[in-house]
Order: structure tokens, then C-alpha cells, then sequence
């Protein structure tokens, strides 16, 4: 089992033909993804990487069937490409690109909620359930499949969450990257709900950042809802307060979303919290006894 | 990107808010005739840097004639103003913005932040302007009113005349506000803007509405597509390093610490600086090199850490994901040789060809500590720094 995707999962890319998209799928479809074409507006009827290219995302879903599209495209243009896989009625949509004009999000994710369609980032590494089918850019080779689920704000903070539960043995159900951005589409709550569900899933990982409270109101839904153990790191302890580290959501405003009070808040919900990435795997082995 | 308060108000008259008749100068020369060009018989002058608390520091005067305003202008053009949100350099003082002075009755707050909770802009007022708002949140939080904006409709009439009852105003200040609010909601939409505040937002006399303070936030994400906005950049009110950065798509803040920090990936980059300060050490820098780390990249961003005089130490920590930590490698091999590093370099490399990337770093003849994982890389730079 796992969560959102699967070896079943049929995947198209928006941007499909650019330098991002036709690097990032020749490895998925290495891992085993099961890619099924790509929209690039002007090439469509062509093929690249073996599979057909089509002009709307509407086309590649009536032709191909598609479950996920995930998304490439420049920042300037991933508001549209984005309503178009929702309009296309494309159940998943991650989307990869980061420095997306925050009200473009904004317009993006209020349309999106309003259809069925589910959308993962922006400025995400993507999903990937180990040994089925993988959705981005991480690397596929420190993933082994196994219990623990991992959702996290940061990509290379999730690689460091992999390559220590994937050493120790206990491997990864799924992992969603949902993004440094300060509007995601799928939010902490959205994904602990999923693995919670999910029977497959023994332990959670979650990794969080300065800024927002998403980490503090997903605590208040692990008390509420979630049984299985959950190990919390955050990061940005040592962050100075009004800069933007790096990922835009990632700001300490008005003495707001600092790193201490959001650990206080997960371990009020009783989180098994670390203070160092290095130790997320002893973590685990910690509030499981695995 | 932050906006200048005479470049926000230039933005609010656009819009059609109600803001001061003001010159900005330029140099002390040019005091005397903005006062001809003002009306009145007091005017306020204003130093224009990229920091609040400009009043308490002595930035911001009143004065009764010409000369005043020349010996105001001498005393803070070239200077560096230090208010309690600089840092002890201060910032520094190219243009000063003087205004004919309001009789004020009261003062309110109206600001606009993106709220990511809600996922919607939402503007806030409240009847305690000219105090931080920070202040009036914690203290007296049923003193500030908000409405949320729906990004495909943007601020309705009715949200406007709700905020304005709420904070007591008379029929006709309520189409004042209700004006100036539908106004300041297209500039935030139009612009793409992160923060806009009016603080204060004053009542008049005379009962009408003027926005005597202005502060402007703008997502930097979106500057691309404002060439008009692009170009109100002030970057002496900037961090060179952190200009010179960017350059290199690199993303670099300055701290204060002994230990410069060389990382792949925002949230680790941050996580390097936690662990250096939970091993009891000093991260003197934020530094991402981004997913496309090239050998230039690299070796660029290891001299803008050195030029920061105060690192003993580096340490670098990357996380080969797509990038090859053997390519890593040799981009910090060429980068040491050339800059000539003389103090000591921890680094960590993990992920995709680490392995290899390690073995090319041992078989250098440079000075390069090889560190497992991320405590003890820490641990490693921090004995190195702490011998010195």
C-alpha cells in the first residue's frame, strides 16, 4: 500500500519537451514510472522520449488516461498550466517549479479547490512511492520501500529523512515533498490524513520550517487524529528573525513562526521531536522500537 | 524587494489615496526650494532608508523654514541612520522626503499581508495607528479588524464599509475609506505585493483621510513582470554580499558568527546553521547553492564566505539529490586551489556519487576534513575554529 500514487499510476509532464521536463522523466521512467506522454503546446503529434507529445493536457488525458500530471514549466506560465491540468479533470498535480508569483498561487490554488483535482508544491521535490512510481526530482536510489511515510517542506532535508530511514531498514511507504512555498497545495494536515489512513504506513516523519503555522495546526491534528508515531523535525532554530531564508515561505514575521514554538506545539502533541536531521532515523527507531 | 516610503506614497497617489504634497531631495541644495514648492508654514522632513523606528533615531523632523531644512539634510544626507531594525552600521541616508505637516485629529492603522492560513490577502485596521501593530496584536487583539479578500473577486465595496464601521467612522469618512481601500487592494493585486502598511492613517481636522507613513513590500518572485517596480530598487539599502549573490543565483545571508556554511537546498542550508549552533558553535552564513551547483557556482560562493572576515571555518554539506556530489567535489577542489583557502574546510557529501566525490577530496594534497554525517560535521569544524 501507499498513498496518492502507485506502479498503476499512469503520469504525464507539462513541459514535457524542455531541458527540466526531459531530464527529470527519462530518470522517472528509468525508475519505473509509468509515464504515458506530455503536453508541449506546438509539438503536439510529435514524440519525444518514445512517447507521444500533445498540445493541451485535455488531449493527453482523453488519449492517454492519465491519473497525475506533474509540472516543469517556468514560474511565469505554472499559474496557467496548473488550471489547465484542473480544468483537464487531472486527479494529481504536482507541481515541480519554484518562484511562483505568490498571488499567482493565491488564484491557483482557490480554483483548484474548487475542482476534484489534488495539487502537490509548488517548489517541491515531488512524491514517490519507493520501487512504484516516482513523481519529480528526487534521487530514486536512496528510497527503499518499507513503513514509514515522510512529508516535508524541504527536498534535501526529505533526502536526509530517506537515506536514514532507508539505512536502518524500515524503508518509505510514500514521501510528498509539499513544497517551501508560502502557499501549498497539499498542506501537512492534507498529507498526515493519508498516511494515517493508510495501512501500510507504521510511522510518520514529518519535517517543518520556520514561518507559518502549518507545523503548529498540524500538531493540533496529530492529537486529534493521528495514532501512529511521528517523528518532528524543524528547521531554522538559528534563523534571524524578517529574512527570507531561501525558500519564500521561510521567514520569521512579527515573532511568529519561529522554530521554538513550533517544536512546543508537536511535542504537546506528543510528536517524537529531534533537534538535529541527522538523528530523524534514531528518531524513528526511538518512537517505534523497531 | 522593498520599496522606499516616498516610492510606496508615489504608488498610494497613483491609486488614488490620499497622501502629503512632498519633494524628495537629494542634497542639502535642494531643501530650500522644496520648501517654496510645499504650502504651509511647518513642514516634516523625513529620512528615506529601508528600516522603522526612524523616528526615535532622530530621522524625522519638523521644521519651521528653509534653513531648517538644509541643516536637517546636511546633518543626515551620506550619513547612516541606526534605528533599533538596522543592524549597528545602520543604513544609509541618499534621499530625504519632505512634506507639507497634517493637523491631526487621530491617528489609524490599515495594513495588507498574503495570509497563508487563510490563503487569502487579508487587510487589517485598526483605531491604534502610529504603534507597532505587533504591539496592538498581542495587547489588545479585539482592537484590530479584518477582512479577507477572495483572489478572483478582490476587495468588495461592502468588505471596505464593513472595516470602516468597525472602526467608527463618520458616513463620510466611510466613503473616504471605502475608496481608499478598493484603491490600496488594486495596488496589491496589480503589483504584486506581499505588505503594504499605513501607519498612521490619519483623521484630519477637517475629518478627512490622509496616509501619512507608507511601507511597501513586493513579492520578489513577481518584480520580473513590473519593469516599473524593477527599477525603484535602491541597492545601497542592500547587503553587497547578498547583491553579489544573487548574481550567481546563489542565495546568501550574513550572520555573525566564526563558521561559514556552504549548502545544497534551503531547508538544509538552514538545518547546517541549527546544527552548528546545537554543537555550541557560531554559523556566520546562510548560504544555498541551489540544484545546478556548477564548478563556478562553487567556487563563487566560497569567496563571497571569505570575504566575510570574521570565518575561522567552513563547512560544507551537501546532499547529492540530482546533483553529482563528484562534480561537487571537484568544483571545491578547483575553488580552494584558486581562491587559496588558508583555513579549514569540513565537508560532507552524501547522495548521488559520494563515494567517489570523497575519494577525489582525499586524494587532493588541500587541506579537507571528510566528515560522515551532519553532527559530525559540526562537531569537526567547530574543534577546527575553536583551536584557532
Amino acid at each position: 500500500m501507499s498513498v496518492l500514487i502507485d506502479s498503476n499510476t499512469k503520469v504525464i509532464c507539462q513541459g514535457f519537451t524542455g531541458k527540466q521536463g526531459t531530464f527529470h522523466c527519462e530518470q522517472a521512467i528509468e525508475y519505473g514510472t509509468r509515464m504515458v506522454g506530455g503536453v508541449t503546446p506546438g509539438k503536439g503529434g510529435q514524440e519525444h522520449l518514445g512517447l507521444p507529445v500533445f498540445n493541451t493536457v485535455e488531449d493527453a488525458v482523453a488519449q492517454t488516461g492519465a491519473d497525475a500530471s506533474v509540472v516543469y514549466v517556468p514560474a511565469a506560465f505554472c499559474k496557467d498550466s496548473i488550471v489547465e491540468a484542473a480544468d483537464a479533470g487531472v486527479p494529481l498535480i504536482v507541481c515541480i517549479t519554484e518562484g511562483i508569483p505568490t498571488l499567482d498561487m493565491l488564484q491557483a490554488k482557490a480554483y483548484v479547490d474548487q475542482t476534484d483535482s489534488r495539487l502537490i508544491g509548488p517548489n517541491c521535490p515531488g512524491i514517490i512511492t519507493p520501487g512504484q512510481c516516482k513523481i519529480g526530482i528526487m534521487p530514486g536510489e536512496i528510497h527503499q520501500p518499507g513503513r514509514v511515510g515522510v512529508v516535508s517542506r524541504s527536498g534535501t532535508l526529505t533526502y536526509e529523512a530517506v537515506k536514514q530511514t532507508s539505512d536502518r531498514g524500515f524503508g518509505q511507504t510514500t514521501c510528498i515533498g509539499i513544497g517551501g512555498d508560502p502557499i501549498p497545495g497539499t498542506s501537512f494536515i492534507d498529507a498526515l490524513e493519508l498516511f494515517q489512513a493508510d495501512p501500510a504506513t507504521e510511522a510518520i516523519v514529518m519535517v517543518g520550517e520556520i514561518g507559518g503555522t502549518a507545523e503548529e495546526e498540524a500538531a493540533e491534528f496529530i492529537s486529534a487524529h493521528v495514532s501512529k508515531p511521528v517523528v518532528g523535525y524543524i528547521a531554522g532554530v538559528s534563523a534571524p528573525p524578517g529574512k527570507r531564508m531561501g525558500h519564500a515561505g521561510a521567514i520569521i514575521a512579527g515573532g511568529k513562526g519561529t522554530a521554538a514554538e513550533k517544536y512546543a506545539a508537536l511535542e504537546k502533541a506528543g510528536v517524537h521531536t529531534v533537534r538535529s536531521p541527522a538523528d530523524i532515523g534514531q528518531g524513528v527507531a526511538d518512537a517505534t522500537g523497531w | 524587494m522593498n520599496l522606499h516610503e516616498y516610492q510606496a506614497k508615489e504608488l498610494f497617489r497613483r491609486y488614488g489615496l490620499p497622501v502629503p504634497n512632498g519633494v524628495v531631495i537629494h542634497d542639502k541644495s535642494e531643501a530650500s526650494n522644496a520648501i517654496r514648492e510645499l504650502s504651509g508654514n511647518r513642514w516634516i522632513a523625513k529620512a528615506q532608508v529601508h528600516a522603522g523606528g526612524r523616528g526615535k533615531a532622530g530621522g524625522v523632523q519638523l521644521v519651521d523654514d528653509a534653513d531648517a531644512a538644509t541643516e536637517f539634510a546636511a546633518s543626515m544626507l551620506g550619513k547612516n541612520l541606526v534605528t533599533f531594525q538596522t543592524d549597528e552600521r545602520g543604513q544609509p541616508v541618499r534621499r530625504i522626503l519632505i512634506e507639507e505637516t497634517s493637523d491631526i485629529a487621530s491617528e489609524l492603522y490599515l495594513g495588507a499581508v498574503v495570509d497563508r492560513g487563510s490563503q487569502r490577502v487579508t487587510f487589517m485596521a485598526s483605531t491604534e495607528g502610529g504603534v507597532e501593530i505587533e504591539k496592538v496584536a498581542e495587547e489588545t487583539p479585539e482592537k484590530i479588524h479584518r477582512i479577507s479578500v477572495n483572489p478572483m473577486l478582490g476587495v468588495m465595496p461592502y468588505q471596505a464599509r464593513k472595516l470602516a464601521f468597525a472602526l467608527g467612522l463618520n458616513p463620510d469618512q466611510v466613503k473616504q475609506f471605502a475608496r481608499l481601500l478598493t484603491g490600496l487592494g488594486r495596488l496589491f493585486v496589480d503589483k504584486d505585493l506581499s505588505l503594504v502598511e499605513v501607519n498612521p492613517l490619519v483623521i484630519t481636522g477637517k475629518g478627512d483621510l490622509i496616509c501619512l507613513d507608507g511601507k511597501i513590500n513586493v513579492d520578489d518572485n513577481a518584480v520580473y513582470r513590473h519593469p516599473d517596480i524593477a527599477e525603484l530598487r535602491d541597492q545601497s539599502q542592500e547587503d553587497e554580499r547578498e547583491n553579489r549573490a544573487k548574481e550567481w543565483d546563489l542565495n546568501y545571508i550574513a550572520l555573525d558568527g566564526k563558521i561559514g556554511c556552504m549548502v545544497n537546498g534551503a531547508g538544509l542550508a538552514m538545518a547546517t546553521m541549527d546544527v552548528i549552533t546545537l554543537h555550541g558553535g557560531e554559523p556566520a552564513n546562510f548560504l544555498d547553492v541551489g540544484g545546478g551547483a556548477t564548478k563556478e557556482r562553487v567556487a563563487e560562493a566560497l569567496k563571497i564566505i571569505l570575504s566575510d572576515e570574521n570565518v575561522k571555518g567552513i563547512l560544507v554539506n551537501i546532499f547529492g539529490g540530482i546533483v553529482r556530489c563528484d562534480l561537487i567535489a571537484e568544483g571545491i577542489i578547483a575553488a580552494v586551489d584558486e581562491v587559496g583557502i588558508k583555513i579549514p574546510v569540513v565537508v560532507r557529501l552524501e547522495g548521488n556519487n559520494a563515494e567517489l566525490g570523497s575519494r577525489m577530496l582525499d586524494e587532493s594534497s588541500l587541506n579537507l576534513i571528510a566528515a560522515t554525517d551532519l553532527n559530525d560535521a559540526a562537531r569537526r569544524i567547530i574543534a577546527e575554529v575553536e583551536d584557532k
